[in-house]
């Protein structure tokens, strides 16, 4: 018993690491432009994934076929979504002129390509509702200047 | 919501990616053992709750035997004297 418990606890051991290894960079990225963050200061994104990445490790033996991949995105906007008012304060990154929702929304919707119903489903927000969000915070992201690195320069154009 | 806004939107998402700190996974994987061991626990409280719940009931019920029907507490008419 004891030793049929510690080979599968070597195995998902083995098998979560290969996991993070080919997924973090990824996961990273997206969890950074959720927070929006700096890609190189980017302290509540890593936290924020390593504990979606912990409960997914923990429901390993459960996924049933599962892509581990979904389960951790799912659950890294579900607990982004709880804690939104965290990341008011915008500390930088590309989407750092929009609200936590609409970033959300965005980097499902664009980053990940989930479909509309199913971000519609993980949010518990009507389609349209989805659509709409999208929508404007797409225009938003065209219609301000684009942040480079470093302070923002309004620059006026004829 | 044209597909050219939409790519555009999202070449303008593509930005390099940041560094993955080494140690990132193995966080993950001691926090989710801690998880999965304290979900262990928790689960194992409950069923000796059950079981403790289940020898409480048999001791009660041996004792107790609520199934003998009590003595009739109404005498019965006396006849025949």
């Amino acid at each position: 018993m004891r030793e049929r418990q510690a080979i599968r606890h070597r195995r998902r051991a083995r098998e979560f690491e290969a996991f993070v290894a080919g997924a973090a960079g990824r996961l990273l990225h997206a969890s950074t432009l959720l927070t929006a963050e700096p890609a190189d200061d980017n302290p509540r994104a890593r936290r924020l994934l390593t504990a979606a990445l912990a409960r997914t490790y923990a429901d390993w033996d459960r996924l049933r076929g599962e892509d581990p991949y979904d389960r951790t995105r799912q659950e890294l906007a579900a607990r982004f979504a709880r804690g939104a008012w965290h990341y008011r304060q915008h500390g930088g990154g590309v989407l750092e002129r929009l609200t936590p929702q609409e970033r959300l929304v965005l980097v499902l919707r664009l980053y990940e390509g989930v479909a509309e119903e199913q971000t519609a489903a993980q949010l518990g927000l009507p389609a349209e509702r989805v659509r709409a969000i999208c929508t404007r915070a797409t225009a938003a992201m065209r219609s301000g200047p684009r942040a480079p690195a470093g302070p923002v320069r309004k620059v006026a154009t004829p | 919501m044209s597909d050219r806004t939409q790519d555009e939107v999202r070449r303008m998402l593509e930005t390099p990616h940041p560094p993955v700190p080494a140690d990132l996974g193995t966080r993950a994987a001691e926090r989710g053992a801690r998880l999965l061991r304290r979900r262990v626990l928790a689960r194992r409280l409950l069923w000796l709750l059950l079981a403790l719940v289940a020898v409480a009931f048999a001791v009660w019920a041996a004792l107790e035997q609520p199934w003998v029907v009590p003595p009739s507490e109404i005498a019965p008419p006396l006849e025949g004297w």
